[in-house]
């Protein structure tokens, strides 16, 4: 049995419907118009002990839902969902002594006092013995370099600082399973790599398994070698990015630098071809013509400089999987 | 339970920082004790003998009530939790291990609590200073006086367990305005919130006795001034005991029931 076990769950939300207006404000006083929107729709997947899994797909796929599913806040209408042998929503208050959950857009800190007494507090609700509490904690600290910090109210701080105050909260008492909701929403680039160099040595170093959502396809490519991207309620696609990668990274985006001035260039395989500083700009697709067949194509025709050969970029892949999806 | 307790001194200490909002609440209880004292002596004065309590005993009940205003009064609204509820960030405390029931009760107690206790001392001192017939007086006799603190305490349970109550329901529709107002008026009624209950018509007074909220502030109160006594006081102060054990009782079963439909607010 896996470790994190998910078959065929599904929810359903009831949503009042009203356009805008005052009309129809007091129309729907009277008589309210429920709309059923289908958040999960017999969802399966399977983690093992350790992973890490990118969990993605566009706003409303219904991330967000699984993961509060996943951490005992929802109840699924129907499926099962279990991890580490139990169930989510009916052991609760057992089962989220083993999880750390993260979200992005929330926080779990006290807004008016210093990180720190945050810290004590959690200390006394998950019952870490003292001496394990102040090793982890300084552990933490150290690695997510928050001493200075976690001694300042939080309603001062930057949303970089708060992020890494969040994720030392969420891992005081060693959770075995670690969720992460959009952790790097609003981040800059340095709190971004700090954030995702510490997941990826907690994961390392601990075995924790870590789901995390995102939007951002850098973090996926940093941390998770697996992704199951979800559209509409459904999975999608389930594997590895690098799978993912190969099946759609066929576009190669070329620069040639050089002095001879390229005409009309016409063969199959050659998507487009823009001026730059100094040469041009090929975009080739690599499953119609090799790229030594291009280059070979292009040295008789022109003296080359300097070649640059650029993968798409994964945003780039991610949107055409959306749209072959359509979703 | 050590949680709990740690819970509670935080939820407690970040309460008696409102140090201002102490102060004009303070004034406000005096402006209210004045005016409620001045209608009711206008009122003593043609209808003195049809009156339900004696003028003394109506106005240590006046003053009772100003002072321990902050601690009794019934639309307690926890803004954290209420804005926890709105927002969704709800979603942090649903992934706890600790029951939220109590975790609730204890976060409504404490700030009850924190505020009570900026307030209460001046008004009952100033009160007793103030000139007849405007003064508070002092408790009927010591068995008085005991029972009052015990019918405080226990009344003080009993509204922090109706008050939860109402933050789980609000919880469960996602708005409180609507279920918050409608309780206010029914309980403030029938607590004797707008009047003493015995200013109450006979069939309002038949009903307030089966309900728990004259139990909260009224039965103390009347405790203090020798307007209950003996048997009685002792009975109505096993009863309001009851009514604490049931309104935890529903409470707690709601929570169970609610959490298990919850949606969450929010992305």
């Amino acid at each position: 049995m896996s470790f994190i076990e998910v078959s065929s769950m599904s929810k359903t939300f009831k949503v009042t419907k009203r356009s805008s207006g005052v009309r129809s404000s007091v129309k729907s006083f009277f008589k309210r118009d429920y709309v059923y929107i289908d958040a999960l729709k017999s969802i399966s997947f399977e983690v093992a002990r350790g992973e890490i899994v990118g969990y993605i797909g566009p706003n409303g796929a219904g991330k967000s839902t699984t993961i509060k599913i996943l951490s005992g806040i929802l109840r699924p209408d129907s499926g099962v969902c279990k991890i580490n042998g139990m169930i989510p929503y009916e052991d609760r208050e057992r089962y989220v002594s083993n999880i750390g959950v993260v979200f992005g857009q929330r926080s779990q800190l006290w807004w008016d006092i210093p990180a720190e007494d945050t810290f004590d507090l959690l200390k006394d609700i998950y019952k870490i013995p003292k001496d394990d509490f102040i090793s982890r904690k300084n552990e933490l600290v150290s690695l997510l370099n928050i001493e200075e910090i976690i001694k300042i109210p939080v309603r001062q701080l930057s949303l970089g600082q708060r992020m890494r105050c969040e994720i030392a909260a969420s891992l005081l008492h060693n959770p075995s399973i670690l969720f992460l909701d959009e952790p790097t929403i609003g981040l800059d680039a340095v709190s971004k790599k700090i954030v995702r160099d510490f997941i990826k040595k907690i994961n390392k170093e601990r075995d924790v398994t870590v789901i995390l959502t995102t939007h951002d396809m850098s973090d996926i490519e940093a941390l998770a070698k697996r992704i199951i991207m979800i559209g509409k309620g459904e999975v999608l696609y389930d594997g590895t990015l690098q799978k993912l990668k190969n099946k759609y990274d066929n576009i190669k985006h070329i620069k040639v630098i050089t002095n001879t001035k390229v005409g009309s260039i016409r063969k199959k395989g050659i998507i487009d071809k823009r001026k730059i500083d100094g040469g041009y700009e090929f975009d080739v697709d690599s499953k119609i013509i090799d790229v030594s067949l291009f280059l070979n194509y292009l040295s008789n025709k022109v003296e080359v400089k300097d070649i640059d050969i650029e993968n798409e970029n994964i945003d780039e892949i991610i949107i055409k999987l959306y749209q072959e999806y359509e979703i | 339970m050590k949680q709990y307790f740690t819970y509670f001194k935080i939820s407690f200490i970040s309460g008696l920082q409102y140090r201002v909002s102490a102060l004009a609440g303070l004034s406000t209880q005096f402006f209210f004790g004045f005016v409620f004292i001045m209608i009711y002596l206008a009122f003593y004065e043609t209808e003195y003998d049809s009156a339900p309590m004696k003028f003394n005993e109506l106005v240590t009940y006046l003053w009772l009530g100003q002072a321990f205003f902050s601690l009794m009064y019934l639309y307690h609204k926890d803004k954290e939790l209420i804005s926890m509820i709105r927002d969704g960030n709800i979603s942090y405390e649903l992934c706890r291990p600790q029951n939220l029931y109590w975790k609730w009760y204890i976060k409504i107690f404490s700030s009850k609590l924190s505020m009570v206790l900026l307030r209460f001392f001046p008004v009952i001192i100033i009160a007793f200073l103030l000139p007849f017939p405007y003064n508070l007086s002092l408790p009927n006799n010591m068995f008085s006086f005991i029972f009052f603190v015990i019918s405080m305490i226990i009344g003080a349970f009993l509204v922090t367990s109706l008050s939860t109550m109402v933050h789980i329901i609000a919880f469960f529709s996602l708005d409180e305005k609507g279920i918050m107002s409608m309780f206010m008026v029914i309980a403030d009624l029938f607590a004797g919130g707008i009047v003493p209950v015995l200013f109450l018509p006979k069939f309002l007074q038949l009903i307030a006795d089966y309900l728990p909220f004259r139990y909260i502030f009224d039965l103390p109160y009347r405790i203090y001034s020798g307007n209950i006594t003996g048997m009685t006081a002792v009975s109505n102060v096993l009863i309001q005991l009851l009514w604490v054990f049931v309104s935890i009782g529903i409470g707690y079963y709601l929570n169970k029931r609610i959490l298990s439909k919850v949606e969450v607010q929010g992305g």
